[in-house]
């Protein structure tokens, strides 16, 4: 630690850091624009300077950039010196010279950084009487809206996209006062996180375009905490309504996951909150309809219709839903029994989950976080495709990359802050991250070296990775030389590694591979390292439904067709998604009633005799327990309209509703707030025990007060329904959370669960952030991350897996059909929200050109697949990455539903095959 | 005594190159051959630094100390460059191209000599795009250099080995700047970098780089020939050797001459230039390109080296003058060259981007007429905060250098364009038309 004196004051400060951060974690205002936490410094901006004193009887000083020096011991600068301070305003004046002024229709009104640096200097009268230099905008796709004349030129914007970000669409051209920020032309912009650009663009040049659509101001959200449900990370959000739409998801930082990042999914995702394909009606359907939604039955009670086919069940199936809160679960689970309880995925998965449990249960390798991720310094990733299934992981492991070449820069005597002169000595040079997969993507730019193998090869490169490091885990039979030298070199980096790092997923459906990825973490563990594992799972709270326990979707497919149960309840699952059309039309076809509690109207919904409108997660309260085995609470932003509720409140409704006298004490009946339901949780599994810290009760509160969602100058609450009532309604109550559906309550230092907004006096935009750390960048202040529930329970490697695959060998007639995850497309959810519906691709077939030729294809060719019961209109894609003998099948909408991998004879499935123009 | 001038000695008048014969004739890369028995690095770093070589490209930094920080020995980043800054865009400034257009060989030979002293094996003459000539006679020099062997082979009696690439710029003042310089030679935009780390520890491909201007370069032969002390003595004053001075403007006989570092601006403009033209009176010069201040009659006596100007008056820069007389508005003089730095700005640190264009902006005002007290005062407030320090590279401070200067010297002309409502170097009257 160093001791700087600024304006006169001592105070402590980590010398590692600059002279901005140093001052901003002890809360003083200095303003800046191009640096950032995440990123670094440049020194372009020139916004941040002080005044630097040699020493105490240097009177004069002189102005130094506060981000571009070091806070080196005895450093003695000032702040409030009058030339630094004029200094400052002249810059920003500067700044203002072409900058339109427009606030009142700017979409970053309000949460302007801009705005806020401004005030900060003081700058008020404009001096500069010539013309402003304007800009042609630019149409950057559904995500984002382009202002280039607000511009400032602080160069975060490519910065992030292009150094931290690894996009290449976005770029800066022209030089003087004419620089430009944008596309080459327009065209949507690549990237996977390109969202961002919203929260770093610290004015209104880059803004959500989805927000537009539905847009208010900040001041005017009612905003509460989320978890993102679009995949396993659990990134925290914060997700924000008005007038019951909800408007946009942002940020919420979390230094042990997502950071000050997300992905596009993640932020863009969310309006199928606002779907017009919502349930929001309790509605019974006899039989004849089923299938045909919108055909209802008008059943006064719907309720009571199905409370009493609860009650008159001959046993009753409940199928859980890997993208429902643990809460939910937990609720169907107490409503028909641990016996009856169903984790609603496949036997597949089902089998793969329950292995993965195994190895963080009984292996002594932590999983890892994504910010253990971004520390790491060698990384193997064995047939995840990162960028599709796990984004947010994928842009960690593009920091990871930085970490060994920083051992130079250190020897360089290169602040790590220092961003410029940091990648001016690393250059091209990159730590190791090797990528096995099936598929390529502009990652693989990143990668040491990559494998495109089939799942089953791919596992066997695992394991000889696993027995070069470590001679006692099983080694691999008839390993071809290219893969064996691969293995060598993959074992070196690992094993040289201080922090290394294995990343496997389920996406391949390979029981394999992830075997195979536990011996290469437990070999390094063998070998005296410490290594971490990460496993990326198919959905938000597959963890935590894993944790639960239960049995396979297929044994509740038997339990109807054996008929030792006649009742079903679906809980947040579409079954069509997970089983062939045939077996789920049986399933319903065989039980006497079945019952759907879901958001979205899709098939199983339409085939349900019962709907109950669930309220989505922004709706309810829940638990969402991450890949990494981190339980995250999300709260209610919002009461919505119609019959909607929390599923678990459904279940609790009907426990109580048909309870017997003698288990009224105990049971999902006797729920009657959100706390209920978090300590029941806690006694289902002794993992979960913890589950009651990971945030405050709904019976917290400060100062006697709870905290509002609304902010202060939240507006039109008496105007709003002014043409309803002349009175004020009361607003909601709620009984779940501390949180209250109002703009009064307390306003000061939250536990990290309950900050929804980072806001602060002079900090209205997101870089308020700051003040809520100590130090910048790092953990908010008394930071509560989320709990991890499974930490290793072992010290040594108990046992190796020794199932190693044989290789993969093509076949004649028959190809493996291998699923093709994509962003936009895979996710059930975000697949509802009209920004992202523009940014799925046609389904399509990848395949190598050579099998190309040998089946006759074209390339870009579409042709009609003929699979399991259904047929696929397809566009044909030639990839040289495809393994020969085997295709990938693009998993968008329109093919959701089916079972891959699986084995196809192609010669036969492809019906017919029509000329595409060339797009 | 024959005054020497070791640079330009045997450059032909007429504009023809000296070929390979004619320079090996006239001792041209005879040092080479004494590397081999006589000079190890450390010999050339050490004759190089007593010679008190200072950089010819402005700054005057001493050569030897600049090699000073060049991490050396077996453990040293490999591979080190030394980069030829040959992007003479200063606008007033020729005396590069004299040379590389007169004597390319010079430069190869200096090249091989400063990798050798530094051990960096590979050198880049980054050179200004419009030098047409100089690339084709340099690539023919680099290709006759490895033909002969010094280049791309041991030297003789020694394992030092040069290669050397030309790269001619796509354009662009900012280039100039050794830092953006080496941003371009990557491919990069040309950004200026921030020191430190400066280009000697992290430089070209993040290796120890040294820039240096062309013509320093060429004195390297000529030290290592010849001695330090021989080299000291060129000059009239502290600051080693000859230096190419240049005059242009309305003289007698504007043009260039090798002279002792130190001659003083008078010598060079009575006795080489011939005085101003008929009719017209000196009014004030810049010493070495247009980010230099101007000097007036009292300065004309002062030695122009290094280390002679007071820094209150100014520096010499490239040496090669430009001269104000007094038919020429020092106003629309001014104006000129601020709309050269506003359109050169590389556009990355907010006071040159945005200042300049507004300083430009404020000087056509003035000259078209419409310009008031404020504007004296927005003008001054630029060269105040426009300064080292202030502003990420040397850019901008350069680019107030003539304006405080201009608005120090000849405040009554800037005072009479706000009162008389027009210029008065002007027959035309103040235009009501809206500024663009």
């Amino acid at each position: 630690m160093a001791t700087i004196i600024v304006d006169n004051k001592s105070y402590t400060v980590d010398e590692r850091q600059n002279l901005l951060s140093a001052c901003l974690g002890h809360g003083l205002s200095v303003p800046y624009f191009c640096w950032h936490p995440a990123m670094g410094s440049v020194g372009a901006c020139r916004q941040c300077a002080v005044k630097q004193f040699k020493d105490d009887r240097d009177q004069s000083g002189r102005l130094v950039m506060s981000c571009m020096a070091p806070a080196i011991n005895g450093t003695r600068i000032s702040i409030d010196d009058p030339e630094a301070k004029a200094f400052r305003a002249s810059v920003i004046e500067w700044l203002m010279v072409n900058h339109p002024h427009d606030c009142p229709v700017c979409d970053e009104g309000g949460e302007c950084h801009l705005q806020d640096m401004t005030v900060m200097t003081g700058h008020v009268y404009r001096r500069y009487r010539f013309p402003k230099r304007t800009h042609r905008n630019q149409v950057l796709g559904p995500f984002i809206r382009h202002e280039m004349n607000r511009c400032i030129q602080c160069y975060r914007c490519v910065r992030y996209y292009r150094d931290y970000a690894g996009g290449r669409d976005l770029n800066v051209f022209g030089s003087h006062d004419a620089v430009y920020f944008g596309r080459e032309q327009d065209g949507v912009l690549e990237n996977e996180f390109s969202g961002n650009l919203v929260e770093v663009c610290p004015t209104g040049v880059f803004t959500d375009k989805t927000f537009f659509h539905h847009y208010t101001r900040k001041w005017d959200l009612q905003s509460a905490q989320s978890i993102c449900p679009h995949c396993s990370l659990g990134c925290n959000t914060t997700a924000s309504e008005r007038s019951g739409t909800l408007r946009r998801i942002t940020n919420r930082f979390n230094s042990q996951v997502n950071g000050y990042f997300l992905c596009d999914r993640g932020r863009f995702g969310y309006e199928y909150v606002n779907s017009p394909h919502r349930i929001r009606r309790a509605v019974v359907r006899q039989e004849r309809h089923r299938g045909q939604s919108g055909t209802t039955e008008e059943v006064p009670q719907p309720f009571e219709f199905a409370a009493d086919r609860v009650r008159q069940a001959r046993g009753i199936v409940g199928i859980g839903s890997p993208r429902a809160s643990l809460e939910a679960n937990v609720a169907l689970r107490s409503l028909v029994g641990p016996q009856q309880f169903y984790q609603g995925i496949d036997e597949q998965e089902h089998q793969l989950l329950s292995t993965i449990l195994n190895i963080f249960r009984t292996g002594p390798v932590p999983s890892a976080s994504i910010h253990d991720a971004e520390q790491s310094d060698a990384v193997f990733v064995l047939g995840a495709d990162l960028l599709n299934e796990a984004p947010r992981l994928a842009l960690a492991l593009l920091q990871s990359i930085r970490q060994q070449p920083m051992e130079q820069v250190d020897e360089l005597k290169i602040p790590r802050w220092d961003e410029a002169a940091v990648r001016n000595a690393v250059q091209n040079r990159r730590g190791p991250l090797f990528l096995a997969g099936y598929q390529r993507t502009w990652f693989h730019e990143y990668a040491t070296d990559t494998y495109f193998a089939a799942p089953d090869d791919i596992a066997r490169l695992g394991f000889a990775v696993a027995g070069t490091i470590a001679q006692e885990s099983p080694s691999v039979p008839n390993l071809n030389r290219e893969a064996g030298e691969l293995a060598r070199r993959i074992a070196e980096a690992l094993s040289h590694a201080q922090r290394p790092l294995i990343i496997v997923g389920t996406g391949s459906r390979s029981q394999a591979t992830i075997e195979a990825a536990a011996n290469v973490a437990w070999a390094l563990h063998r070998q005296g390292k410490q290594p971490r594992l990460s496993v990326v799972l198919p959905e938000a709270n597959s963890m935590g439904l894993a944790l639960l326990g239960g049995r396979s979707l297929n044994d509740a497919f038997d339990a109807i067709s054996q008929g030792t149960a006649d009742t079903v309840i679906v809980l947040e699952n579409d079954l069509y998604r997970r089983a062939d059309q045939a077996k789920v039309d049986a399933f319903f076809e065989n039980a006497r009633t079945s019952m759907v509690i879901d958001s979205l109207d899709h098939r199983t919904a339409a085939h349900a005799d019962v709907v109950l409108p669930a309220a989505t997660g922004p709706e309810s309260d829940g638990t969402f327990v991450s890949q990494e085995g981190r339980a995250q609470r999300f709260y209610q932003v919002f009461v919505t309209d119609g019959d909607v509720k929390a599923s678990w409140q459904w279940l609790s409704d009907l426990g109580r509703a048909t309870s017997q006298k003698n288990d009224r004490e105990s049971g999902v009946g006797t729920w009657h707030n959100f706390d209920d339901a978090v300590s029941a949780t806690a006694m289902v599994a002794p993992e979960f025990a913890r589950i009651g810290e990971i945030a405050p009760s709904a019976s917290f509160r400060l100062v006697g007060q709870k905290v509002p969602r609304q902010s202060e100058r939240c507006s039109g609450r008496t105007s709003l329904t002014s043409h309803l009532t002349m009175h004020e309604p009361p607003p909601p109550g709620d009984l779940h959370s501390p949180l209250g559906f109002t703009m009064e309550g307390y306003r000061g230092p939250l536990p990290s669960p309950l900050i929804s907004q980072f806001w602060a006096p002079g900090w209205n935009s997101i870089q308020a952030v700051n003040t809520y750390q100590n130090e910048v960048g790092g953990p908010l202040r008394d930071e509560m991350p989320g709990v991890r529930l499974i930490e290793p329970g072992a010290t040594k490697v108990a046992g190796w897996f020794t199932a190693v695959p044989r290789a993969f060998q093509p076949t004649d007639q028959r190809w493996l059909l291998l699923p093709l995850s994509a962003v936009f497309g895979s996710d059930e959810l975000s697949n509802r929200s009209p920004a992202i519906v523009e940014r799925i691709a046609q389904p399509s077939l990848s395949l190598h050109p050579s099998d190309g030729t040998r089946l006759g294809l074209q390339e870009h060719s579409v042709i009609d697949l003929a699979f399991q019961g259904a047929t696929y209109r397809l566009a044909v894609h030639f990839e040289p990455s495809t393994p020969v003998g085997t295709v990938g099948l693009s998993l968008v909408p329109d093919v959701s539903g089916v079972s891959v991998p699986a084995w196809v004879d192609l010669c036969a499935a492809i019906k017919i095959e029509r000329t595409r123009r060339a797009a | 005594m024959k005054m020497e001038r070791p640079l330009t000695e045997h450059i032909h008048l007429d504009g023809t190159t000296r070929t390979l014969r004619e320079y090996v004739k006239d001792g041209g890369y005879r040092s080479v051959q004494r590397l081999a028995t006589m000079l190890g690095p450390k010999d050339v770093q050490r004759l190089v630094t007593e010679s008190g070589l200072r950089g010819r490209g402005g700054g005057g930094f001493l050569t030897g100390t600049k090699w000073g920080f060049v991490p050396m020995g077996p453990s040293a980043p490999k591979p080190k460059y030394i980069v030829a800054n040959g992007d003479e865009m200063e606008p007033g400034t020729f005396k590069d191209r004299v040379l590389m257009e007169g004597d390319p060989h010079g430069l190869v030979e200096g090249m091989i000599l400063a990798g050798y002293a530094l051990d960096a094996e590979v050198g880049y003459i980054f050179l200004r795009g419009e030098y047409h000539l100089s690339a084709q006679r340099l690539t023919r020099a680099i290709a006759e250099a490895y033909e002969e062997g010094y280049l791309g082979k041991p030297l003789p009696g020694t394992t030092f080995c040069f290669d050397l690439h030309l790269h001619a710029s796509a354009g662009r003042y900012i280039c100039g700047e050794e830092t953006a310089l080496i941003n371009a030679l990557e491919g990069k935009r040309a950004v200026p970098r921030a020191k430190p780390p400066f280009p000697q520890a992290v430089g070209l491909w993040g290796k120890p780089t040294v820039v240096q201007n062309v013509e320093t370069l060429y004195n390297i032969p000529h030290i290592v020939n010849h001695g330090s002390d021989w080299y000291r003595r060129l000059s009239r004053t502290q600051d080693g050797g000859t230096k190419i001075y240049g005059i242009s403007g309305r003289v007698t006989n504007p043009g260039w001459w090798e002279l002792p570092l130190g001659t003083t601006a008078r010598e060079v403009l009575e006795r080489y230039a011939g005085g101003m033209s008929d009719g017209v009176r000196f009014r004030g010069l810049l010493p070495g390109g247009i980010s230099t201040a101007f000097m007036t009659e009292e300065h004309l006596d002062l030695p122009m080296d290094f280390s002679s100007i007071p820094p209150e008056v100014g520096r010499l820069g490239t040496a090669t003058m430009i001269v104000l007389d007094d038919h020429t508005c020092p106003v629309g003089f001014v104006l000129n060259l601020e709309k050269f730095f506003a359109r050169e700005s590389c556009g990355w640190c907010t006071p040159c981007r945005e200042g300049l264009p507004w300083v430009a902006r404020i000087l056509t005002s003035f000259e078209e007429g419409r310009a008031s007290k404020e504007d004296l005062a927005l003008l001054d407030m630029h060269t105040k905060w426009l300064a080292p320090g202030h502003t990420f590279c040397g850019l901008a401070p350069g680019a107030m250098a003539p304006l405080q200067s201009a608005l120090k010297y000849f405040r009554d002309d800037f005072e009479r364009h706000i009162s008389l409502r027009h210029c008065p170097w002007s027959k035309k009257p103040a235009q009501l038309r809206v500024v663009v």
